[in-house]
């Protein structure tokens, strides 16, 4: 029989092995931050580039340096608003079909949700982004090039379009979880009190599951602003402001995947793009700190 | 045991005798009869008996309160023949039981015996309940509410539900109140104010709570929750209110406060309530029902069931052979 450990030490191993495991993500976590803030921020304090100017400047072309200063034009603006209208605009396409097949799928047809619905949503989020690009480049933007007459059908609709595509399983599924949280108490109360079963899940239960949805919406919103590669397939890749919904355009991330190979390290334009990618982890932050706001919020008005 | 004991000289009412065993059954009789002296033969037990006996009736004044209350001969609510199936499972048998004004009607049972679902079919909440059917007459003023054309919704304000867990909205004391009786078309804040302190008056709640009718329900206690749920139903003045195990989430404190005002609610209307507490059973109604395996298998005044129980398996039941 092997010799059994003494307790205590058995003890001291599984405290230190478990122990070992979060100081390595913590200490993967704390590099990540500070080797892209580092890079990032060097943009700013190394090369000389204008903070203000990089987030209000309309001009974007890391191939085009300036004779007078050496700095490229680096004015991040257009990216930026590339970026939050297709986000915004595929989470108001994908949200209301989400909530809307949610209710179906929790209120009234659970079983069918739970059994037809569910596994189909989930093999939605399993799908590579290339193929949701690829179908997205020869469905959706040969229908926008053939309804909008545009030259090549590329652009920020299209793009929105197949982002809601891919982040509705994500909002969809959570959004049902929210609803499947509500405690039935709530809905057997109303109904009890002479309300009807549609006013009963606007008035009772899509409302006590308002934080949990808004954390449903801006998980999808995480998603949709650091999807790169089935935007940067339907979008267009022209790096300047956008003039409309159907003109081609370029995101923070696509932008960062195009350029990241032709410069050279150290090189101001690779600084830019390390600026970006800082850029894209604060807003994902703001992303994750908004969810816990409403979190807490949501605990406190609970009591 | 006690079907052997009744008759035999002793005690009628409770059976007890001064057998160990028997003191413990009869102590559970006793104390769910709180009013045997009003039998013909009298209670004339001591020692546990009267113990418990007298421990109830000092609790609250309620058993006394029951049975002083004269049974008004007015119908409100009456099923005729009720069946209820869940698929294919018939849960419910032809139950047929009136529910009279000013009366509290007990629906007594062990688990699973269809009296909840029972309950749930006199405001046809069974009807949200896929692959629930009932079959049968429920007669609400004066008509068959067991329809198709019946609107539910406008019948729910008059028979109104509390049920087992507290379960208040998560809004403000206030809007958990006005909730429905706005959807229903109340406007006008004076008139919203006034219903408010009616309602949580009528509850027994509105001394504890008139100085925060704008915090959040959920600030409230348990007890406080159930009955700002009794307030929420009081508030569209039902003329029946349903009760599906209020007390059983609450602590004895809060069970006492919500059978005092229940007596006092019951004024105007009629009180369903079902209940696995028999004590309370005995403490609170005037006429109680016995459901098992889904039959009603004895109906009538308190006193006679609890006393003098005409069927076995509610004498076993009361005895304690089987909960």
């Amino acid at each position: 029989m092997a010799k059994q450990m003494p307790k205590r030490s058995l003890e001291k191993v599984g405290f230190g092995v478990t122990g070992a495991c979060v100081a390595l993500v913590t200490l993967l976590v704390l590099a990540l931050i500070v080797m892209v803030a580092q890079k990032g921020l060097s943009t700013f304090f190394k090369d000389g580039v204008d903070l203000v100017g990089f987030f209000t400047g309309t001009e974007w072309s890391l191939a085009h340096v300036d004779e007078a200063t050496g700095l490229p034009k680096t004015g991040a603006l257009p990216l930026i608003v590339t970026s939050f209208a297709v986000t915004l605009l595929s989470t108001a396409i994908a949200l209301p079909i989400a909530i809307g097949s949610a209710i179906f799928a929790v209120e009234i047809a659970p079983k069918f949700g739970k059994k037809v619905f569910q596994p189909l949503i989930e093999l939605l989020v399993g799908i590579p982004s290339v193929v949701f690009g690829l179908i997205g480049f020869h469905v959706v933007v040969a229908a926008c090039k053939a309804i909008f007459g545009t030259q090549t059908g590329l652009g920020i609709l299209p793009g929105a379009i197949v982002l809601s595509v891919m982040i509705l399983p994500t909002v969809t599924t959570l959004s049902m979880d929210a609803l499947r949280a509500v405690p039935d108490g709530y809905r057997q109360g109303s109904l009890a009190l002479g309300y009807t079963r549609w006013q009963t899940i606007w008035h009772v239960v899509l409302k006590s599951a308002l934080p949990s949805l808004m954390t449903a919406v801006i998980l999808g919103m995480t998603r949709a602003f650091g999807e790169t590669l089935a935007v940067r397939m339907v979008i267009g890749g022209a790096e300047v402001m956008p003039a409309g919904l159907m003109s081609p355009a370029s995101t923070i991330t696509t932008t960062l995947t195009t350029s990241m190979a032709i410069y050279a390290d150290g090189s101001v334009q690779k600084d830019v793009l390390w600026s970006l990618g800082l850029l894209l982890m604060g807003m994902s932050l703001i992303f994750i700190m908004i969810i816990h706001l409403i979190g807490k919020k949501g605990a406190k008005s609970r009591g | 045991m006690s079907d052997v004991i009744l008759g035999d000289g002793e005690c009628e009412c409770c059976g007890h005798t001064n057998d160990g065993v028997e003191v413990g059954a009869a102590a559970a009789t006793c104390a769910a009869a709180p009013d045997c002296d009003g039998s013909p033969a009298g209670c004339g037990c001591d020692s546990a008996g009267v113990s418990v006996r007298e421990r109830v009736a000092a609790g609250s004044e309620l058993g006394r309160a029951a049975a002083a209350m004269a049974p008004t001969s007015e119908v409100v609510l009456e099923t005729r023949g009720v069946n209820v199936y869940y698929g294919d499972n018939h849960a419910l048998h032809d139950t047929s039981l009136a529910f009279h004004k000013g009366e509290i009607t007990a629906l007594i049972g062990p688990s699973g015996c269809g009296k909840s679902t029972f309950l749930r079919s006199l405001n046809l909440m069974n009807r949200e309940i896929r692959g629930c059917r009932v079959e049968g007459e429920i007669l609400y003023d004066g008509r068959n509410i067991n329809t198709r054309e019946e609107n539910l919704y406008e019948l729910r304000r008059s028979i109104g539900m509390v049920f087992q867990q507290p379960n208040p909205f998560h809004k403000t004391i206030y809007e958990n109140i006005v909730f429905a009786p706005k959807r229903h078309g109340l406007r006008g804040k004076d008139n919203l104010d006034a219903l408010v302190e009616e309602s949580l008056r009528g509850a027994a709640l509105w001394d504890e709570v008139k100085d925060k009718l704008h915090q959040s329900a959920f600030s409230l206690s348990g007890g406080q929750q159930q009955r700002l749920c009794i307030a929420r139903t009081l508030a569209m003045h039902p003329d029946v209110i349903l009760f599906d195990e209020p007390c059983s989430a609450l602590d004895p404190i809060s069970t006492l406060a919500i059978e005092d005002l229940m007596q006092n609610v019951v004024r105007d209307r009629a009180i369903v309530i079902v209940t696995h507490n028999m004590e309370q059973a005995s403490r609170v109604s005037n006429r109680t029902a016995f459901f098992y395996m889904g039959d009603m298998v004895e109906y009538g005044e308190t006193d006679q069931i609890f006393q003098r129980p005409r069927d076995k398996r509610l004498n076993d039941y009361l005895t304690g052979m089987f909960s």
